[in-house]
């Protein structure tokens, strides 16, 4: 088991690598010259190639790589070509809202969908399942930004419920940091719920049909005991699988959701940073999000030998 | 008063080109210890009768109907939650699938000790060792170590044993084995009918044997039903039945079995083959269900259905030209 995790984490090196080349070459392969940007409209010829030379991107591209490489293995990310700051701290600035705005919605939506998931499978074919899966069309077909909108309308601005936007830091104490996250977690969780929730019910509705689940009942088990213990753990793998996939959607919904809600995380920054071409700040966020995504699927498939014993590699 | 007396039950299922009248009007008692074979074919609803006793069918498309009462209880009337109660402590159940009937993902000791905990006040603790002592009971090996192991990790006949074990724990009044060895080698079947027989003992638990092997009907019953077409057509002590067949379809039952060696004696006469297939349950059938198939059938078998009859002291059979023994006065 042990040694099965230590393998896991091994193979995500070669991964990660292979993510650093294709991050770095995104300067090479993306339109437009950094140098031209920074230099301005009115600067000459001869200022850009001084900006060029003093960015090093006259130097061959591998040697480049190496470079970089070894600066990011020291967590050295650069520095900002706008702002001249470091790209780690420029990072480490706006980690905690974002990171906070999808540990709460992963949490929202594994509690609201999975329940939800397992409830239509039971009730399958009644106005329950109908009425339950319908939602969730909805909550995959309405984007981010309009469920956001409204929600901010209706519980914010009508009902004063929650705050309008804005983010408070977990230092200021739970409660005050958990109200301003609602309603972005929710608006963020919708197109998660739904598809978690959807895959939940059929893979609980494959399992109902097996012969343990007949036997559970035999033995005199409750319904729910059925439902949770024996059904959901048996169901669970898909379910674990599309979680992880699904944390590529909160990546990208994030960026949205922060800006509905204008919370100052990496969503922002990515923004700011596509829109005036720093290329230092790209790099590093893509490569952290990369890292998240293996990291994240790398705790999916040490939690499937948990739930299945009989999964070994 | 008896330990089990079904009277007319109907489980029919919903579907959408018609009713399926998987059991159509079947009934009849069981005494305290006693064991009972239930046989017939494929599909003449031997399993739903047994699942309908524990009320496991899906309600809908299923629909239970009549009466079945345990010690003068009846089941179709109570609760969810009394049926809960009944379920796997005062009956339990036996599947034919050993590899699929066992929960993938949890141990054998939590599967195990989960039926005593839903039914009896015991710790965790205690649980365990109830578990080993059941496991020890059915004769598995090292018991103690396989409580932390799962199904997969178990041959079949170790699979149908836990299970075993996990039907006797609460020691129920009654057992009901549906097709227990059918999935297993032929030397483990003898095993754990060895076994079936030997619990049966220690336990004191009535047994409703379902089955299409005569073989093991013969070596376990005291008594057969025989079911075709979801019905009962006949029922008499095992010795009985296995001497004089009275029903053409228990006839026919025979005849297909197969006898070992005989063609290595230069007998080879064909296996009597009962010609066609079970009628479809979803049309009413009038007169015997059987005539469709039945080598001596008449009009008479065609247009009105035979009553149960008692033939000799306890042989009852549906047929009309079943020969009657003269009933001692």
């Amino acid at each position: 088991m042990l040694a099965h995790i230590f393998r896991r984490i091994v193979a995500t090196i070669p991964v990660m690598a292979i993510v650093a080349l294709f991050v770095f070459s995104l300067l090479y392969i993306a339109p437009g010259d950094p140098a031209a940007v920074i230099a301005g409209e009115q600067a000459s010829p001869e200022d850009v190639e001084k900006i060029r030379k003093g960015l090093g991107l006259d130097r061959p591209f591998v040697s480049r790589f190496g470079e970089w490489s070894w600066h990011i293995l020291q967590a050295d990310l650069g520095t900002s070509m706008f702002t001249g700051l470091p790209v780690t701290q420029l990072i480490v600035q706006r980690l905690e809202p974002t990171l906070s705005l999808m540990v709460v919605t992963l949490i929202l939506s594994i509690t609201i969908a999975v329940p939800m998931g397992v409830i239509a499978a039971w009730k399958a074919g009644t106005w329950v399942d109908r009425g339950l899966m319908a939602f969730a069309v909805l909550g995959f077909s309405v984007p981010v930004f309009v469920v956001g909108y409204v929600l901010a309308y209706v519980f914010a601005l009508e009902l004063d419920w929650f705050p309008v936007q804005g983010y408070t830091p977990l230092s200021a104490g739970f409660w005050p940091w958990l109200e301003n996250l609602v309603l972005p977690a929710i608006a963020l969780g919708c197109v998660y719920i739904a598809l978690i929730a959807r895959i939940t019910r059929a893979s609980m509705l494959e399992v109902l049909q097996q012969d343990y689940i007949r036997t559970a009942r035999s033995k005199g088990m409750g319904q729910s005991g059925i439902l949770f213990v024996h059904a959901l753990k048996n169901a669970a793998v898909p379910i674990v699988t599309v979680i992880g996939i699904g944390v590529a959607l909160l990546i990208g919904g994030a960026v949205v959701t922060e800006s509905v809600f204008a919370i100052p995380g990496l969503g922002r920054l990515t923004i700011d940073a596509i829109v005036r071409r720093d290329y230092p700040v790209i790099q590093g966020i893509v490569l952290l999000f990369s890292l998240v995504y293996v990291l994240v699927n790398l705790a999916v498939d040490v939690i499937y030998t948990l739930l299945d014993p009989r999964i070994r590699y | 008063m008896p330990l089990l007396e079904i009277n007319d039950l109907q489980t029919h299922f919903r579907t959408p080109d018609g009713v399926n009248r998987a059991v159509d009007g079947v009934s009849f008692q069981m005494g305290e210890g006693e064991t009972l074979a239930v046989v017939g074919e494929s599909g003449c609803g031997k399993s739903v009768t047994a699942n309908s006793i524990l009320r496991l069918i899906p309600e809908p498309p299923g629909k239970i109907a009549g009466s079945i009462r345990f010690r003068g209880v009846d089941l179709l009337k109570l609760s969810d939650k009394e049926m809960r109660r009944v379920r796997g402590n005062d009956i339990s159940m036996i599947f034919q699938e050993p590899m699929t009937s066992l929960n993938p993902v949890l141990t054998v000791g939590r599967q195990l000790g989960e039926t005593l905990r839903l039914h009896q006040r015991v710790s965790r603790r205690e649980a365990d060792a109830r578990a080993v002592e059941m496991l020890r009971l059915v004769g598995i090996p090292e018991a103690k170590r396989r409580l932390g192991e799962y199904p997969h990790q178990l041959s079949g006949g170790m699979r149908q044993r836990v299970m075993i074990a996990i039907a006797l724990s609460c020691r129920p009044k009654l057992l009901i084995a549906d097709e227990p060895t059918t999935a297993l080698d032929v030397t483990i079947q003898a095993q754990i009918l060895d076994l079936m027989k030997d619990l049966k003992a220690k336990v004191g638990a009535a047994i409703i044997l379902i089955t299409h092997d005569l073989g093991i009907v013969a070596e376990v019953a005291e008594r057969v039903m025989v079911m075709y077409a979801g019905r009962k057509v006949e029922e008499a002590p095992v010795e009985k039945l296995f001497r004089t067949p009275r029903h053409p379809y228990t006839q026919g039952l025979f005849g297909a079995v197969p006898k070992l060696g005989s063609s290595l004696a230069g007998n080879l006469t064909k296996l009597a083959e009962i010609p066609g297939v079970v009628p479809s349950l979803k049309q009413r059938i009038c007169g015997c269900v059987f005539a469709t198939r039945c080598a001596s059938a008449t009009d008479l078998c065609r247009q009105s259905a035979p009553a149960l009859e008692l033939k000799a002291p306890g042989h009852l059979a549906a047929c009309h030209f079943a020969p009657k023994e003269a009933l001692a006065a």
